[in-house]
């Protein structure tokens, strides 16, 4: 294996983590909310997927259009009854909250689903690949790639060209002043986490379709998101591809010198990142 | 009436305080001799006990006081752990000696991951722990003389041998491992009582009267001169020592180690935060009715296996939503009863009679 596949394969990684973190990123930019359960969020939607493809027959892909609203309307009921009580200066009671809610949900996916580790079917795509010049490259991992584009590209489309956006920005800059000017704030984070919710279906669908999941996986998903986010920089949505991609290549570089490695490496280069550009590589919000 | 005027003064004692002093030390001296007349299996349960009380202070003084919420405690009780497992197997060091290692090895951690993770602001510190409790886990992992990722056991002629053993066998009739039950016990007693006398102090000196100014408001507590960085280390360090120095003990009773069961964020951390949370954020003996309760949800619900950590989840959701101060905070402000006072009092002048 050449260094220039290994390197093109941790970019299309990089994907799939920016996927994880997108949710994240437009969360925390709207309301300075952590969620720690943003990764058992996404193992929820990849049973849920699962539990669609397999007792409806249907194609992961076709499922996935179903979960999204489902999602959008768990991160809605969520943000508006739960979190939004948590809101203010304390730090303390949202992350409690959401750190309360991840082993919730990790042992409540437990007792459903057991700890047998499970895989989203997708027929041929599993294992279909294209020659890309002098590459190999998997269908899935282009998929994933791509859709990470899109979901930044539509995201950046809605906060900056659209009156929902608008809204967004404004109750992130001002809370308080935006309520003035008619819009409800709590509404507005209640649609923001009921989109996050939606995204992190799509990155359920290729977390669930590329490898095993199990029900503990969640908390390093959310780690992988965290350090996307920080590595470029917080509030920029561009920047999460680029922290992703870096840790995407920093995976499986450390993975194809010792398999033992490869998280580590990825852990490594977010240290090494955080202590020569404390603010991330694109830094926006001043938080 | 014209009343003489007594000077202010500043008092921290409180009546229930002062019977509850005099209650807590016949509560150690009765701890003290438990093992006389207390069958192994309850001596064992109290180890587990004042253990989880010693990681839930040191939490509460780290995220209660000073505001750092850290979800990666299991970094200092696995590093403590596997610094003293090193000491015992590596150094042929007494078990005793190799617990204070662990606490020092946690302390040096937390020098460069505390340089790291104050990087992070706020929420983003708590996750930043995370992720340095995996780096070490991770490390640790790859150490193979100590087993590497599957573990490794501490010699049994190693604990057995442990400093004071033979006496307790002597004096007691005991055999061997139930001696080294009992230190392991009196260690745990001490290693409670000392790390809340020393959150007691702390918090009763002018570095507690700082902290409590820079939770308050931290603009106007550096205003005045304070340091808050400096503060906030000193305890992160303070935590850090206490955590290995109990992580260390832990392994010390179990004798049997793994990365995956030593850096386990729901033994070390979730569990802790519940303890807290639940007992009452913020105060000392929040986290003593904290424990007491998670030690009897335990006993009951322990069967249940996955259900009883969505329980425990589920009642710290609602704790922190309903009654943020917890069952010892709601307890205090309804009857004004403080155990162990750090709020300073007015007193004297001419309002008081």
């Amino acid at each position: 294996m050449s260094w220039a596949d290994t390197i093109l394969q941790g970019v299309l990684l990089g994907g799939l983590y920016a996927l994880f973190a997108a949710g994240l990123s437009l969360v925390f930019g709207i309301m300075r909310l952590v969620n720690l359960a943003h990764g058992d969020l996404i193992v929820l939607a990849a049973y849920l997927i699962l539990v669609l493809v397999s007792g409806l027959g249907l194609h992961p892909f076709l499922a996935v259009l179903i979960a999204m609203p489902l999602m959008f309307g768990i991160g809605w009921l969520l943000q508006a009854y739960v979190l939004n009580r948590t809101l203010g200066p304390d730090i303390l009671p949202p992350l409690l909250v959401t750190f309360g809610l991840s082993v919730v949900l990790q042992n409540g996916l437990l007792q459903a689903y057991s700890a047998d580790s499970r895989r989203i079917p997708s027929g041929s795509l599993e294992t279909a690949s294209v020659a890309l010049g002098p590459f190999n490259v998997g269908v899935m991992p282009m998929l994933t790639f791509a859709s990470a584009v899109a979901v930044i590209l539509i995201l950046n489309r809605v906060l900056y060209g659209t009156e929902l956006g608008r809204a967004f920005r404004a109750t992130s800059d001002d809370a308080v002043t935006a309520g003035l000017m008619g819009i409800r704030p709590n509404r507005t984070f209640a649609v923001a986490t009921g989109i996050a919710m939606a995204i992190v279906a799509i990155a359920a669908v290729f977390l669930g379709t590329r490898a095993n999941f199990d029900p503990t996986i969640g908390p390093a998903r959310l780690i992988y998101a965290f350090e996307a986010v920080i590595m470029g920089g917080l509030g920029s949505l561009w920047g999460t591809l680029a922290g992703g991609v870096v840790l995407g290549v920093a995976q499986t570089i450390g993975g194809a010198v010792n398999p033992e490695w490869q998280i580590l490496a990825g852990h490594i280069a977010f240290v090494l990142v955080l202590l020569v550009r404390p603010r991330g590589f694109f830094p926006r919000a001043v938080d | 009436m014209h009343g003489r005027t007594i000077p202010w003064r500043v008092e921290t004692r409180t009546k229930a305080s002062t019977v509850f002093a005099v209650l807590a030390a016949m509560i150690i001296v009765v701890g003290v001799v438990a093992p006389a007349y207390l069958p192994r299996a309850t001596l064992q349960d109290l180890f587990f006990i004042l253990t989880m009380l010693v990681l839930a202070q040191s939490w509460n003084l780290l995220a209660g006081y000073a505001g750092l919420v850290s979800v990666g405690q299991q970094a200092f009780v696995g590093l403590g752990a596997y610094a003293m497992f090193a000491g015992v197997v590596l150094l042929k060091l007494d078990p005793l000696v190799a617990i204070l290692l662990g606490g020092a090895a946690a302390a040096l951690l937390a020098i460069p991951a505390g340089f790291f993770a104050f990087r992070l602001q706020g929420a983003y510190f708590a996750i930043g722990t995370w992720v340095v409790a995996e780096i070490v886990r991770l490390l640790i992992a790859q150490w193979k003389t100590l087993g590497g990722g599957t573990g490794t056991s501490l010699p049994g002629a190693a604990t057995r041998a442990m400093f004071g053993t033979d006496l307790v066998q002597r004096l007691m009739g005991v055999r061997p491992a139930q001696a080294v039950d009992i230190i392991c016990y009196w260690l745990a007693l001490l290693l409670a009582v000392a790390t809340i006398f020393t959150v007691y102090r702390l918090l009763r000196s002018r570095h507690g009267l700082a902290l409590a100014s820079v939770r308050d408001n931290q603009e106007a507590a550096r205003a005045v001169g304070i340091d808050a960085r400096r503060l906030k280390a000193m305890v992160y360090l303070t935590s850090a020592a206490l955590t290995g120095l109990v992580g260390a003990l832990i392994y010390v009773q179990k004798a049997r180690i793994s990365p995956d069961a030593a850096f386990s964020v729901i033994d070390w951390t979730a569990y802790v935060i519940f303890i807290v949370v639940i007992g009452g954020i913020g105060t000392i003996e929040g986290p003593i009715v904290g424990v007491l309760i998670f030690f009897a949800l335990q006993k009951l619900l322990a069967d249940f296996g996955s259900l009883y950590l969505l329980a425990l989840g589920l009642i710290g959701i609602v704790i922190m939503l309903f009654a943020p101060q917890g069952l010892w905070g709601l307890f205090a402000s309804r009857t004004g009863i403080q155990l162990l006072p750090v709020r300073r009092l007015l007193r004297g002048g001419s309002l008081d009679t």
